[in-house]
């Protein structure tokens, strides 16, 4: 399997934890509300399904733990942010230094231990095509995260709910005006985006590496988050640029594996390097930022 | 909603001016809030929630030893912590001070590496001058992609930091590994004039916490007397007001970053020509991001960030105090940290808002 085999049939894999996060995180920013503790909402959903696939719980309820304990925990985000108005962004660090905390508490004794992943399932004709057949042959939770992906453009795009959304996010006041509770539809889509990143961490600790290591989210969640800002609010775009991120994480390995003398240290931090990069690139464009991006982001709500 | 309407609703309002009391009492509420469901929480992990109380609350003040052990680690958070909070008055977010600090340590540490042989005393000031620089140099690629190509601080000073342990993870494994130290990931020991002149005698205090205290008084005259710091604050506050009186919104966010940057370079010096005599793996304990709440905790004051230092790094002696004689993970701390952040912001909204006990004014139709 050459370099770009490799990159092919990993990508996918490696982009979900991204994707998941990062579509949670857009559907939060959409409501106007920014959550900065992702990364510690991945890694407290990480440690849950670890520990309950460790203990036999399967798979499914693994995820289903994940999900649940993450959404509990953005819900203490919302009640503190939204509630009481706290600063989002100190609020939003709190989050993820105590998701990060209670990760590393409940995963103490768990250090090292592993837990079998899940079987790919190929699907049939298109895994035949030679090279891109590989892209065909993903576990279930990829094959998952695509249709929810879909699901969240077909909500923005077509139905009411996501209208709402958007109304709220770019103009809270008027969404109030006419009739919406704002904090109900703000909380929803923070428990959402709880959900979302439990799932992505369940997917990094317990389908893509199953293997328990403190930190291993290794900044993840904070990539999920600039995700956002180079997708420019939009699904599809958030789609491509966790694709992007899914190939430049396999790209150290795919370095190594051709015997490219590079530095472990180089390879490992590409990710962030893109990031900032990138960050640099798309946020030049201050018109574009203006355009799609959300009017209330970070503002509380005063009636 | 129609359902809970006729109930009554606690409901906040905002308050005519910022209440004193609630300032006062926000951190040590959140405190108490905090301790109790903490200790909560290692009653279910089946610990002794008094024995963990006392070594982690109280013995660090008990004994001359601890105490002094406390001290020193009130340097670099007291040190990070000024400078952080001083951007966070300008809402200029740098949440990277832990990449800042190792770069400041690096940039220490090129002296006695590269030159094992030299003496003098001019070596150590030299390190925490260069120390400050590596910190301002790394802060201000932040600044750079804010200012010039409106970027995010908040994600790329972060990035910055997970990159700056990557690159002190090359250096200690590859060209600066000390050749004789049996492959541990770190640098040779620095000679004696590399090392800040111990302060109190028969501890490891040393000069820098002089230091770290005459900074503190000086972030006390730039934030509360000098017009820049003004100007800074009023930016945070009220940023249209700030543009409108003149006051250059990119000036502010570079000051910003290169003073945070500068603190945390310097307190990353100051920790390996301090306490550790060398540069290693494990330099920062997370000081970055525990300075982020010592800032909040302290309400980005600069007197209050003195107190909040000084409770944090004992917090920091009292979790290992209680790692070893309660078994408690020291994770506990970092959960501790996070959960007394939380309580204190939420707290703090009472500074500004009351809680109203309203009957709601009118029903809405469902």
């Amino acid at each position: 399997m050459n370099a770009i085999e490799f990159i092919l049939a990993g990508m996918l894999a490696a982009a979900t934890p991204f994707l998941l996060a990062a579509l949670g995180e857009m559907v939060v920013e959409r409501a106007g509300v920014l959550n900065l503790g992702v990364e510690g909402l991945m890694a407290f959903g990480a440690v849950l399904a670890f520990i309950t696939v460790y203990h036999g719980g399967g798979h499914l309820l693994g995820f289903v733990a994940a999900g649940l304990g993450s959404a509990v925990l953005s819900l203490v985000f919302a009640v503190s942010a939204l509630g009481f108005r706290a600063n989002q962004v100190a609020t939003g660090l709190a989050m993820g230094i105590l998701g990060q905390g209670l990760s590393a508490l409940f995963g103490k004794s768990y250090e090292s231990l592993t837990v079998k992943g899940v079987p790919k399932l190929a699907l049939p004709w298109l895994s035949e095509i030679p090279l891109v057949g590989r892209l065909f042959t993903q576990d279930v939770v990829v094959w998952l995260s695509l249709a929810a992906t879909l699901a969240i453009w077909v909500m923005f795009a077509y139905t009411k709910v996501g209208l709402v959304i958007r109304a709220i996010g770019e103009n809270p006041k008027a969404a109030h005006a006419i009739g919406h509770s704002v904090i109900a539809v703000r909380f929803a889509a923070v428990a959402f985006g709880g959900t979302m990143a439990g799932f992505a961490g369940a997917y990094a600790a317990v389908v893509y590496t199953p293997l328990w290591a403190d930190g291993m989210i290794a900044g993840r969640g904070w990539i999920a988050i600039a995700l956002v800002v180079f997708g420019t609010w939009l699904t599809g775009r958030i789609f491509l640029g966790a694709c992007l991120f899914g190939a430049v994480s396999l790209m150290g390995l795919a370095a190594q594996a051709t015997g490219l003398d590079v530095p472990s240290q180089v390879l490992a931090s590409l990710p962030y390097l893109v990031t900032i990069i990138v960050l640099g690139v798309i946020s030049a464009d201050r018109r574009l930022l203006k355009l799609n991006g959300v009017a209330s982001l970070g503002e509380p709500f005063e009636r | 909603m129609s359902a809970f309407s006729a109930a009554f609703l606690p409901t906040l309002t905002r308050r005519e001016r910022a209440s004193l009391a609630a300032t006062l009492l926000a951190p040590p509420v959140a405190l108490v809030v905090a301790t109790v469901l903490n200790l909560g929480l290692y009653v279910l992990m089946g610990r002794d929630p008094v024995a963990v109380m006392y070594a982690m609350l109280l013995e660090p003040f008990l004994s001359w030893a601890s105490f002094s052990e406390v001290l020193l680690k009130t340097g670099p958070l007291l040190l990070i912590a000024q400078g952080l909070a001083i951007g966070f008055r300008a809402k200029v977010f740098n949440i990277g001070a832990e990449g800042q600090f190792i770069l400041g340590a690096i940039f220490a540490s090129a002296i006695p590496v590269w030159f094992p042989q030299a003496a003098g005393q001019w070596i150590w000031p030299v390190m925490l001058l260069l120390g400050a620089l590596g910190g301002a140099l790394w802060a201000s690629i932040a600044a750079f992609w804010r200012v010039r190509l409106n970027a995010n601080e908040i994600l790329v000073s972060l990035m910055l930091s997970l990159v700056a342990a990557q690159f002190l993870n090359y250096l200690l494994l590859g060209p600066w590994k000390d050749p004789n130290g049996f492959n541990f990931p770190q640098s040779v020991m620095f000679q004696n004039d590399a090392m800040v002149p111990i302060l109190i005698p028969s501890t490891r205090v040393n000069l820098s916490l002089l230091l770290t205290l005459a900074l503190s008084v000086a972030a006390w005259i730039f934030m509360q007397k000098s017009f820049i710091g003004y100007r800074l604050q009023v930016g945070g506050l009220a940023p249209r007001a700030a543009r409108y009186a003149g006051f250059n919104e990119g000036w502010a966010i570079w000051l910003s970053l290169l003073i945070g940057g500068c603190a945390a370079g310097l307190a990353g010096a100051a920790e390996v020509a301090g306490p550790l005599g060398q540069l290693q793996r494990s330099i920062s304990t997370g000081y970055g991001y525990a300075a982020i709440i010592v800032a909040y905790l302290g309400g980005l004051h600069p007197i209050g960030i003195v107190a909040s230092a000084l409770f944090m790094a004992a917090l920091y002696i009292g979790g290992d105090n209680a790692m070893v004689s309660a078994n408690l993970p020291i994770a506990a701390v970092r959960v501790f940290q996070g959960s007394l952040l939380l309580f204190y912001l939420i707290a703090v909204a009472f500074v500004r808002y009351r809680l109203e006990w309203r009957r709601a004014a009118y029903r809405s139709e469902p």
